[in-house]
């Protein structure tokens, strides 16, 4: 089958390597239809996520159809269209019982790799490194999906992929990113990045209630869909504002209830921040630029929440813990559960509470990923969302 | 003490796990004591050692005039103390910086006072030199080597993986079961070669003995008969090897009710006489088969058997095994040839 593989920074390949099979007995295999490449991606391709490999496939975010089970799957038949959850959860360990399935204690055989970095280990990821399971990920022909009895959702008949594709990864991710703010009637929340997640953040917000959503980027056009699709109702341009005086302008001089780190370990930002955090980060003294998880924290109001759903890999400097700790701010986090927000979603898609295909921008063949890579990371043609097709 | 769920959220539920119940780790079991009971804790003798390095080595490196006048010297040779104070300063790192195994960092240090011995012996042959501060020297140095051999020996002794001929571990891992259910798993040793890679085959020989084959180095076989020494149902089970074991061992597994139905924590404690001793250990440990590696990849994939059904693969290393060199994610077909690539 045709699958793209990470060869080094910046190089991607599609190539042909053997088809996935069945190695364990709830296993399914899924003919993919569409597949994304997610923002978590640009990470790899950047080289910033340690433990890959020449000849990785990358990719976690997929859909399609059954067309091979192990034994012990009898919830789904041949033929089903599935979306894939991206974290691998295997439903019966204490952290599955608990919902918190991007921490499932069974999924990554590589765990003592992960434990090395972190202390102890989350879930295993398609298709996103050795330390966190070695799985072949979903930008290809064919993908193995573990523990199908828990993770894939069936579409329901007449619902399009773009409509539910998006359910595999970046709209819970937006939504858990809102949902861990707690969102009462009349909260102001800003939102650190437009990429995608920050879109279905500012969406799932505004699903949620928040009456005020400030969006932060750099590309007109992102501030600009963050406007007229997600639903934000002011905008802020990093390079033209100064972010802690305009929400504070915008606040009263309070800060925003709530923030949103959608943007993690390569952020970036004007002037001299950026050049050190950057020349660290080249030296291997920091593995992450923290810019805006640094000015979500400043810019909280006193006993607010910052809430982070970029990606973060190792550590990071000069973090403000002087003004988290003295002004109780509180940190909630976490790679998505995907898994228990999958359904509430959906039935959010069908009631038309939401229709997350505004986000895609540009559709490709699975043969042009290098392409869609090098123009997804360097933001060019007004590029926020790819999706292809094998 | 079963939690009830029905009538709470899940964000009740992950809040109050996120909180820290069921990632509550117990007390570590306490360090051994040094058998003797001496008074002189050598762990603290290393800091002070180490400390001594460093601080030394910086007066050497910054101030090598002042240093040979010390010791007797003409203020010359000021090279070769500043390479003598980098190495003070390299075994005052070493000291601290090996965590749990200082014991290398002090041996560095025995080799740096040969040198600094054999340096003033040879100083105490030059005519140039001031013979009393270069005695003075001298006794303070023997005296000095005579702590860091003392040191470097104690803590040795405090760590019987590498003075002893037995290797001795411990690791312990929570499943989601009752201490019931696992006791019953584990008393059925047949089950082990199931998630214990390096077993053949576990066969029942009687009601307290069985007889074991594990695979050994370059495709050799290792057997013995095992007797069961404590039974405790539900709690704990002991065994040790009988007769003319290949491999002499003996282990015990404790089963440890979580409270609030968070499962049940397995400790497993196993000792054993490496064949080939100490060193064969250490070879086999170039191999990536450390034998800390091996009982924490045992003790996951039981926990994945039990939890979940079956050893978890994954597509970069299709025999679902930990510490191997893994080849690409690439789908790679379930073989054994794969598994030698990735060893070798």
């Amino acid at each position: 089958m045709k699958a793209t593989c990470w060869h080094g920074k910046r190089d991607m390949r599609v190539e042909n390597v053997p088809d996935p099979k069945i190695l364990n007995q709830r296993d399914a295999i899924v003919r993919i239809t569409s597949t994304a490449i997610c923002g978590s991606d640009l990470h790899l391709y950047n080289g910033f996520i340690p433990t890959l490999k020449k000849g990785d496939v990358l990719g976690h975010e997929f859909m399609g159809e059954v067309v091979e089970l192990g034994r012990e799957v009898t919830n789904l038949k041949v033929g089903d269209r599935v979306v894939v959850p991206f974290p691998i959860a295997c439903g019966a360990c204490l952290a599955c019982q608990a919902q918190m399935y991007s921490l499932c204690e069974n999924s990554n055989p590589n765990a003592w790799m992960a434990e090395k970095l972190m202390g102890h280990s989350p879930s295993g990821i398609y298709g996103y490194s050795h330390m966190l399971g070695g799985f072949a990920g979903g930008q290809a022909e064919y993908a193995r999906v573990p523990f199908a009895d828990v993770g894939p959702l069936k579409v329901p008949d007449g619902m399009s992929d773009d409509q539910v594709l998006f359910l595999s990864d970046i709209l819970p991710t937006g939504y858990m990113g809102a949902e861990m703010c707690n969102i009462r009637p009349g909260d102001t929340i800003a939102v650190w990045g437009c990429g995608p997640v920050g879109q279905f953040a500012i969406a799932s917000a505004r699903m949620l209630g928040a009456e005020r959503i400030v969006a932060i980027d750099r590309f007109p056009e992102r501030l600009a869909m963050a406007r007229s699709k997600a639903g934000a109702t002011d905008t802020i341009n990093y390079e033209d504002q100064d972010v802690l005086d305009t929400l504070k302008d915008l606040t009263g001089g309070v800060g925003p209830d709530a923030c949103i780190d959608a943007v993690g370990t390569e952020s970036h930002a004007p002037g001299l921040m950026y050049a050190y955090d950057r020349f660290k980060q080249a030296l291997m003294l920091e593995t992450d630029r923290p810019l805006a998880l640094r000015q979500a924290v400043m810019a909280c109001r006193n006993g607010g929440i910052v809430s982070v759903i970029g990606v973060y890999g190792g550590f990071i400097d000069k973090f403000p813990m002087g003004s988290f700790m003295n002004r109780s701010l509180t940190m909630r986090t976490g790679q998505c559960h995907v898994h228990r927000y999958m359904k509430p979603l959906l039935e959010r898609i069908q009631n038309g509470d939401i229709d997350p295909s505004f986000v895609i921008t540009h559709r490709m063949q699975l043969d042009d990923a290098p392409d869609g890579y090098a123009m997804f990371a360097k933001k060019q043609d007004d590029c926020v969302k790819i999706v292809m097709t094998a | 003490m079963e939690v009830r769920e029905g009538t709470r959220s899940y964000r009740d539920r992950a809040d109050e796990w996120q909180a820290g119940g069921a990632w509550r780790r117990t007390e570590p079991v306490p360090a051994r004591q040094s058998r003797r009971g001496r008074t002189m804790d050598p762990r603290r003798l290393a800091r002070g050692l180490g400390w001594f390095s460093l601080s030394l080595g910086l007066v050497e490196v910054l101030a090598p005039r002042f240093v040979s006048r010390l010791i007797g010297g003409r203020g010359d040779n000021m090279g070769l103390i500043r390479l003598y104070g980098m190495r003070e300063i390299m075994s005052g790192m070493m000291i601290f910086g090996q965590g749990a195994k200082p014991a290398v960092g002090l041996w560095s240090r025995v080799a740096g006072d040969a040198i600094d011995i054999a340096t003033l012996a040879a100083a105490a042959s030059s005519s140039s030199t001031r013979k009393g501060p270069l005695a003075f020297a001298t006794a303070n140095v023997l005296g000095v080597t005579a702590l860091d051999v003392y040191c470097a020996q104690e803590l040795g002794r405090q760590q019987p993986t590498l003075s002893a001929g037995t290797i001795r571990m411990s690791r312990s891992v929570v499943i989601n079961r009752s201490p019931e259910d696992l006791y019953t798993f584990w008393h059925n040793f047949e089950n082990f070669p199931r998630f214990m890679h390096h077993l053949e085959s576990v066969r029942a020989t009687g009601p307290r003995t069985s007889h074991w084959v594990a695979k050994g180095p370059a495709g050799t076989k290792v057997e013995w008969d095992a007797e069961i020494t404590a039974d405790t149902p539900n709690e704990l089970i002991a065994w040790q090897s009988a007769g003319d074991a290949d491999v002499d061992n003996s282990g015990i597994v404790q089963f440890e009710r979580r409270p609030g139905g968070r499962g049940t924590i397995v400790r497993v404690e196993i000792e054993y006489r490496p064949p080939g001793g100490v060193a064969g250990a250490m070879v086999a440990r170039l191999f990536n088969q450390s034998p800390e590696q091996q009982i924490y990849d045992d003790l996951h994939r039981m926990k994945q058997v039990i939890e979940t059904g079956e050893v978890l693969r994954s597509d970069g290393s299709p025999e679902g095994t930990g510490r191997v060199l893994q080849d690409s994610a690439q789908p790679k077909e379930f073989s054994s040839t794969n598994l030698e690539g990735a060893m070798r």
